[in-house]
């Protein structure tokens, strides 16, 4: 009997353990082939020129991603800034301030929002945002937008992973012991003070690592983008502008532009810089996060 | 000055007194710091605490005891509103504080809270430095200069024997302490907001024998100047520190009394039985 359940045990372990290793494995793939098909490039133009140029004429075989790398940055940058804020006050206010039974009645809310498919997003968003921004917003700054611009593309953004942060967020909240915050609330602390000092102090690594999952939910974020950016190559230097993200660059002309093959190899570079950008970030963040772990004693 | 020359036979005799218990209450509230009347609680319409009067003497320890689930716990809460934090609690009666019925509407939860330094069963650190952790009552209660702020951490840090273990490393996070200096820690923390009562919840469950020995000590430091309330976990405990001593049954005082009173001469049958271990 022993036997056979140590058996088990290590089998158990080391079919985990296999599955662990496949999904690194797929990860590395990926990585590598994104790169074997976008090498061409690569050694034509090199590395710095393509990154650095913002100049995008195929048909010239002038390939310069400075463009939409911004785009993508500055798309999921406005995104997190509008969605971060707005569902850390939903969030909390369902963990500290609301009662059960409104808990409760959100829940639902929220798993729909988040099941809701992007492309209704998207069609939102130009429905509903995008002549907003054209209308009503723009005008106060600048003398004429289309509306399709980085501004639409990062509300209709925020407004995707907006479920996704609070869910994540209640749960984060969630995990902290009740003795914390009332201890904190036993000194004389009021609900705020305690939620500042204690609850969002204890949850940041948690708050940072949903940020994560959403910044890069919202890099790789496609249809939704690509329905209100307005989709022009040109680097962009205002939240008015176009712009033109490296999703929606893949996905407007894969396919079509497979015949010529700088262009394939182009877009095949693209899929890997968002690869990169995606892994980069969850990196870096991690890291920062160790730091601020040790800085703040949590 | 009236606590200080303050009569303890006639306190005992108060708390005590069968008229006490019978429902008659002597209406002396300047008297005693701390006293409920017809304290009852109801948790989601269960009724876990019923007709609670009881005086508790100022500067000194009572103890209430009682099985689990009997609801020590319950009590304890209601004299710092804590309740106020679950919905499904509903608290009638009163509890006068200094005076102050502490559930009357005018009253301040905040300054109720300030006056009891409550100590929980297992100590809970707050995400911070052991500084910040003392600094904390202090400065959400609107001190700002630092001198004072180091003046108080220091002070209390002393106070309960923990300043010369952790002079070196204060600016280190208080989780990295060990259960009983922790404990020692939260002591420090709740003494910093200048309470008047300090309540604790079976705070020295958790405590290995040599920590529990000097929470103990502190308690019986600490009666010289506030109104100690403890629950406990072991009638051992309550013999070797309480002056009073409630003892709790299905959410109802059974009965109360001095320390060598209630050991000594319990009078109810319920004490007796609980006392010599048929049941806990
Ligand atoms: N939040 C709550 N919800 C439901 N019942 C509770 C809650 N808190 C306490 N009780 C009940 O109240 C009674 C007293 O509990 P408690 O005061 O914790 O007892 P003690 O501290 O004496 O062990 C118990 O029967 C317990 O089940
Ligand atoms: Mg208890």
């Amino acid at each position: 009997m022993k036997q056979i359940r140590a058996i088990k045990e290590r089998t158990a372990r080391y079919v985990m353990l296999g599955l662990a290793i496949f999904a690194l494995v797929l990860l590395v793939v990926i990585g590598i082939s994104l790169l074997i098909k976008a090498l061409p490039i690569i050694r034509e133009k090199g590395m710095i020129t393509l990154l650095t140029s913002s100049d995008w004429r195929p048909l010239k075989n002038e390939f310069g991603f400075l463009p939409f790398i911004l785009s993508t940055l500055y798309v999921s940058l406005i995104a997190i800034a509008i969605a971060l804020p707005l569902s850390l006050l939903a969030s909390v206010y369902l963990n500290t301030y609301a009662s059960g039974k409104v808990r409760k009645m959100f829940q639902p809310f929220i798993d729909v929002l988040s099941g809701i498919p992007s492309v209704i997003y998207g069609v939102w968003g130009t429905l509903a945002i995008v002549p907003l921004i054209a209308n009503h917003i723009a005008p106060h700054f600048i003398e004429f937008s289309s509306g399709y611009s980085m501004l639409a593309g990062g509300v209709v953004l925020a407004v995707m992973i907006l479920p996704l942060l609070i869910s994540i967020l209640v749960e984060v909240f969630q995990s902290i012991p009740r003795e914390m915050t009332d201890a904190s609330l036993q000194l004389g602390a009021t609900k705020w003070q305690t939620v500042k000092q204690v609850l969002l102090r204890k949850s940041f690594p948690g708050i940072m690592a949903a940020v994560v999952l959403s910044v890069s939910r919202a890099f790789g974020e496609t249809i939704a983008v690509l329905m209100v950016c307005g989709n022009i190559t040109q680097m962009p230097s205002g939240l008015f502008d176009a712009c033109y993200p490296l999703p929606a660059l893949i996905a407007n002309n894969y396919g079509e532009m497979m015949s010529m093959p700088s262009y394939e190899s182009a877009l095949m570079l693209a899929a890997f810089l968002l690869f990169i950008i995606v892994l980069v970030f969850n990196a870096l963040s991690r890291l920062t996060l160790v730091q601020i772990e040790r800085r703040y004693h949590l | 000055m009236r606590t200080a020359n303050f009569p303890l036979e006639i306190t005992q005799e108060l708390l005590f007194s069968k008229a006490l218990h019978e429902g008659v209450i002597n209406r002396q509230t300047q008297n005693y710091s701390l006293q409920t009347d017809k304290l009852n609680v109801f948790i989601d319409n269960q009724h876990i605490l019923k007709d609670i009067d009881l005086r508790i003497p100022e500067k000194s320890i009572t103890c209430i005891i009682g099985p689990s689930g009997c609801g020590k716990s319950t009590l304890l809460k209601t004299f710092n509103r804590m309740h106020d934090e679950t919905p499904e609690v509903k608290v009638t009666g009163r509890v006068v504080v200094d005076g102050l019925n502490i559930y009357d509407s005018k009253t301040n939860v905040i300054d109720t809270r300030k006056k009891m330094g409550l100590l929980a069963q297992r100590p809970c650190p707050l995400p911070m430095s052991i500084y910040d952790n003392v600094a904390f009552g202090p400065k959400i209660h609107g001190l700002r200069k630092r001198k004072s702020l180091n003046q108080m951490v220091i002070q209390y840090l002393q106070y309960v024997g923990l300043w010369e273990e952790v002079k070196g490393r204060i600016r280190t996070p208080a989780s990295r302490l060990s259960i009983g200096q922790q404990q020692r820690l939260c002591l420090a923390r709740g003494l910093a907001v200048e309470p008047h009562f300090i309540l604790g919840d079976e705070a020295t469950s958790a405590l290995d024998p040599i920590s529990t020995k000097k929470i103990e000590e502190l308690f019986l430091k600490l009666k010289e100047k506030y109104t100690v309330v403890l629950v406990t976990h072991t009638l051992r405990q309550a013999r070797r520190i309480a002056d009073y001593v409630v003892f709790m049954y299905m959410g109802k005082v059974i009965e109360a009394g001095t320390t060598e009173q209630f050991f000594n001469h319990p009078t109810k049958q319920l004490t007796k039985e609980y006392l010599s271990g048929s049941f806990s």
